[in-house]
């Protein structure tokens, strides 16, 4: 990849690039289909593929255990590596860092017209939000087929679709792909959109590290869905040692998948942090940033020190698996335990990454469809900071029953049940604005009170799990499964199809179909608890987690689940066929404010300039003056002369 | 004004309120004695009965919690729907937006509430000598004589008989993908069959010889994780004879899903004869046992093979790991 300036004959301009600007355009910035873009980034992973497992074969098929076990996971490693380099490189990701490097001056990215920027790597925080979308879509569709495969396999306790490694390494797949897709599905999409619009910013702090967080996120589902053809993995999401060592090459993907995966999240957390904290506008004060925003801060805080264990921890394992190290051999004076704490510390904190995001778009969302005030807003933020800080605290409760010092077990205990005081805020926050309020029942809405409903059984039978003799019946098996399904997909992606159907008119200016959105809704909601309800009585009955054969008298629970959830993937494919039909195919002019909020972002123009406002506005107050007559405007948007476009700070292709 | 909002307030309040304390009590009361007696695992042992009590005392607790926020957000669905005729204007002023009393209020009982569970927890645990879980290589909470029983199964004159009060050492050794179960007290035999004398205080010894493996005695209220090089001990009490379900619980491997058995809880006098011929059966295969110990150490091909003179019937790994490739049995 060079980065070498050629011959062109047009200055490519757009909105923030200053037309006067007479410079040649360098190859990596031209915006014809001869610059970089998706398929030179295929071509950049395809080749890095191959070269990395050239040098691994290259490197070491001389030691004898690689000879002997005819298994190289060394080579395996470095072609995932070097895939992932490959990708970055063809995509133009390295453009700007190696230039800099070697004492070039930065080229800067372009910003291609039309529907090309959405293949490119583009800096505009509004284009990486749409790009987000469909790479959430495309993790959370392949992780839900290999659910729809989990449940075909558990209708019948003897009679198996799949045989007992083919199964075990669809769960592991499945588990995997979807805790990926959970810490972005709403960080990654309505995160990178929204926070600049919400907080009165032209873009985010570091476009760059945005864009790399995106595509690097990309880079980790090739990485882990590389696991199939490679094998699969038997060990689940959780990775367990010395399973772990034990594993084939499949292994070897799940460790870097999350290593990759681990890089964008601390990217996007960072980005977004430094971004809440530096980029509002003036007098957005820390009581005047709408509550998503601060779930979002909580959020990226617990992304940027929680993920460096994980990628620390998969590093261990990979250098265990490739150079011989026993970071997680026992026998060889490592210890199993240290993955379980390593890979906890990281689990706890990350299931509040895969929840904040949540309660943020529900408190975000109910002022809005109760014309009232969001109630005990101080109470929500600190909430969420609380539960942030805590969530460091708790891990040591996924391992009860694991043989650690049981002085620990009841201090976990406690930490664990004090989680639930800041959780629990968030129904404060919630019952309070519903409180004599005049509610507008739109899809939105719908699926904020679901959350609600969802996230009360998910967050009491994390009080069960919590207690030790409880636990002792409940850990390990379907009581464990349902309670974090009822969480993670009953809070968080019933939250993120709330913000959809709320914030997609803003990002699209079109209509998601409302009928549609209504069938969707309840199916989803109706399915979902038929699907994992029963699963708590499942696991209470005995039925450990990750088995493909059971008691013969779990049958008829685990068919009527397993008929649930093929209608609940049912109803994700209406939430697609919604999706297409009122995106793309009868698309349907949205209003300007179609739902009558007061927040910022929908104070600006539909489609959002790439600059977002014309003027850095100056916020006058919070956003939640619903049904409050005489209340002061939102933001003063200025009459003065517009800023000057191109100015430091005021760009969207400032250099990071 | 002000007025009139203050009687709708309480009337509000009331309304839910009521709905609320009807429906909790009916709620608890048909679940304390129709589900109750039912909540798994039942009351084989001292552990699960402990654990019977614990499950239905949180949902006694939880139920009006669901219900709570249920009725209320039924109620606001009926009563404040934009679309209900003649809907009440929002409610507007600074009580909209924080009102002390609330918030005081939930954050008053919410604390009170997870201390108290906290509490509960641990006393609990505590007294019912773990609760049946793992308690690690040192366990602080045991049954009385246990830690003389365990320091007693490590010399050769280990004993046990019936009806003395003693606490029977049971050796849980899992490997992909069978559990085995050892009888310190009884020679050092190992045995694929658990069979557990009735009244009796029992220490479960969980040990793994390859990856960590869970071992849950389902009915017994048992759970304790088996990790290689380590001894986890758990307690139970068994108070009814019967047979119960084992099953791994911990992912290790393709075949996990088949990783169970059963075992059974007979009468002291029937699990005395049991064990006592089953120990003259074996005395030829235990003495190539390895000598009873907490722990096994597989040599570097792992799975076991070093230590098992079965010919190794126990299954290894095919796929090398450290040093050089296995040789087949
Ligand atoms: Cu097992």
């Amino acid at each position: 990849m060079t980065i070498s300036a050629e011959p062109t004959t047009e200055v490519v301009t757009s909105a923030v690039v200053p037309p006067s600007s007479p410079v040649k355009t360098p190859w990596s910035q031209r915006s014809g289909w001869l610059s970089q873009h998706l398929g030179t980034a295929i071509v950049g992973a395809v080749l890095g593929y191959v070269f990395g497992h050239w040098l691994g074969n290259y490197v070491a098929s001389g030691y004898t255990y690689i000879a002997n076990s005819g298994q190289n996971s060394i080579a395996d490693a470095l072609a995932l590596i070097f895939m992932t380099f490959g990708w970055l490189l063809g995509i133009g990701a390295l453009n700007y860092p190696l230039a800099k490097i070697v004492g070039r001056s930065a080229p800067e990215e372009v910003i291609a017209k039309g529907w090309t920027k959405y293949v490119r790597y583009s800096t505009d925080h509004k284009v990486v939000g749409m790009q987000y979308i469909v790479g959430v879509l495309l993790f959370l569709f392949t992780g839900g087929l290999l659910a729809m495969a989990i449940r075909t396999e558990l209708l019948n306790p003897t009679t198996h679709v799949f045989s007992a490694d083919t199964y075990i390494k669809i769960v592991s797949e499945h588990g995997t792909i979807m805790m990926m897709m959970a810490t972005s599905i709403i960080v990654g999409p309505l995160g990178n959109y929204l926070v600049p619009l919400m907080i009165g910013a032209r873009r985010m702090a570091f476009p760059r590290i945005e864009a790399f967080s995106f595509w690097v996120f990309i880079a980790g589902y090739m990485v882990i869905f590389s696991a199939l053809p490679y094998g699969g993995f038997p060990t689940g999401w959780t990775g367990y040692a010395p399973l772990q060592t034990q594993a084939g090459p499949g292994m070897v993907s799940y460790l870097l998948g999350f290593a990759v995966i681990g890089l964008g999240m601390m990217a996007a957390g960072f980005n977004i942090a430094v971004t809440i904290i530096n980029y509002r506008a003036p007098g957005m004060t820390w009581s005047r940033v709408p509550i998503f925003v601060w779930s979002l801060l909580a959020t990226a805080a617990l992304l940027t020190l929680a993920t460096p264990v994980l990628f620390a921890g998969g590093l261990f394992g990979l250098l265990d698996k490739t150079a011989q190290t026993a970071f997680y051999v026992t026998e060889h004076g490592g210890s199993s335990f240290l993955w379980e704490n390593l890979f906890w510390f990281f689990g706890h904190p990350e299931v509040y990454i895969m929840a904040l995001p949540g309660f943020g778009i529900v408190g975000e969302l109910i002022p809005v469809f109760c014309r009232k005030p969001l109630f005990a807003y101080k109470v929500a933020a600190a909430g969420m900071i609380g539960v942030a800080l805590l969530s460091f605290f708790v891990w040591q409760h996924h391992l009860f029953q694991s043989g650690i010092n049981p002085d620990m077990r009841p201090l976990f205990m406690l930490t664990t049940e004090l989680i639930s005081i800041p959780t629990g805020f968030i129904f404060l926050v919630g019952m309070g604005t519903l409180y004599r309020a005049k509610i507008r029942f739109e899809v939105p809405m719908l699926f904020c009170m679901a959350v609600f409903f969802n996230f009360l059984i998910g967050g009491i039978t994390g009080v069960f799990l919590s207690d030790v003799p409880v636990n002792v019946t409940v850990h390990g098996g379907f009581f464990v499964l349902s309670h974090f399904h009822y969480t993670i997909m009953g809070g968080l992606l019933f939250a993120f199809m709330g913000g959809l159907y709320y914030w997609l008119p803003k990002m699209t200016g079109r209509m998601m179909n409302k009928k549609l959105g209504l069938v969707h809704f309840w199916t989803m909601l109706v399915f979902f608890n038929l699907t994992f309800f029963p699963m708590f009585i499942i696991g209470l009955l005995g039925q450990p987690r990750r088995v493909f054969t059971y008691a013969k008298n779990l049958q008829g629970l685990n068919d009527f689940s397993s008929v649930s959830a093929f209608l609940l993937g049912a109803s994700f494919l209406v939430f697609l066929v919604n999706f297409m039909w009122s995106m793309y195919i009868n698309p349907v002019m949205a209003p300007a404010n179609p739902w009558d909020s007061l927040g910022l972002e929908w104070q600006t123009a539909t489609p959002v300039p790439s600059y977002n406002f014309e003027r850095i506005p100056v916020i006058m107050t919070d956003p939640y003056h619903y049904g409050e007559v005489g209340a002061p405007a939102l933001a003063d948007f200025g009459d003065g002369p517009p800023a000057p476009l191109g100015s430091s700070s005021t760009t969207g292709s400032d250099p990071a | 004004m002000a007025n009139e909002n203050s009687t709708n307030e309480t009337h509000h309040l009331r309304n839910i309120t009521v709905i609320w304390l009807i429906l909790s009590v009916i709620v608890d009361l048909l679940f304390w004695f129709l589900v109750g007696p039912h909540v798994p695992p039942g009351t084989m042992t001292s552990s699960a009965k402990g654990n019977q009590f614990d499950f239905t005392f949180l949902c006694l607790m939880a139920l009006p919690v669901l219900i709570g926020v249920w009725v209320y957000m039924g109620y606001a669905i009926r009563i404040w729907s934009a679309k209900r005729p003649g809907a009440e204007e929002p409610m507007t002023g600074p009580n909209a937006r924080t009102n002390k009393t609330a918030q005081v209020s939930w954050i008053v009982i919410t604390s009170v509430a997870v201390l108290f569970l906290a509490g509960f927890g641990t006393v609990e645990l505590v007294i019912s000598q773990g609760s049946g879980g793992g308690e690690g290589p040192n366990p602080i909470w045991t049954p009385p004589g246990a830690t003389k029983a365990e320091a007693a199964a490590l010399t050769p004159k280990a004993s046990w008989s019936a009806n003395s009060n003693q606490v029977l050492t049971v050796q849980v050794i899992a490997q992909q993908w069978k559990f085995t179960y050892r009888y310190p007290q009884f020679g050092g035999f190992e045995t694929t069959q658990l069979v557990l004398p009735a009244n009796t205080n029992i220490a479960f010894n969980v040990t793994s010889l390859d990856v960590i493996h869970s071992f849950w005695a389902y009915q017994l209220d048992v759970k304790a994780d088996a990790n290689p090089q380590q001894n986890d001990v758990a307690f139970t009490q068994t108070k009814q004879l019967g047979s119960f379900t084992v099953r791994c619980s911990e992912l290790c491997g393709i075949w996990h899903g088949t990783m169970f058995n059963s075992g059974k809880v007979v009468s002291e006098a029937a699990f005395m004869s049991w064990a006592q011929s089953t120990e003259q059966a074996n005395a030829q295969n235990t003495a190539d046992l390895p000598p009873f110990a907490w722990t096994y150490v597989p040599d570097a091909n792992g799975a076991a093979g070093g230590y098992y003179t079965d010919g190794n019937v126990t299954p290894y790994s095919t796929v090398e790991i450290y040093g050089s490739k296995q040789s087949a049995p």
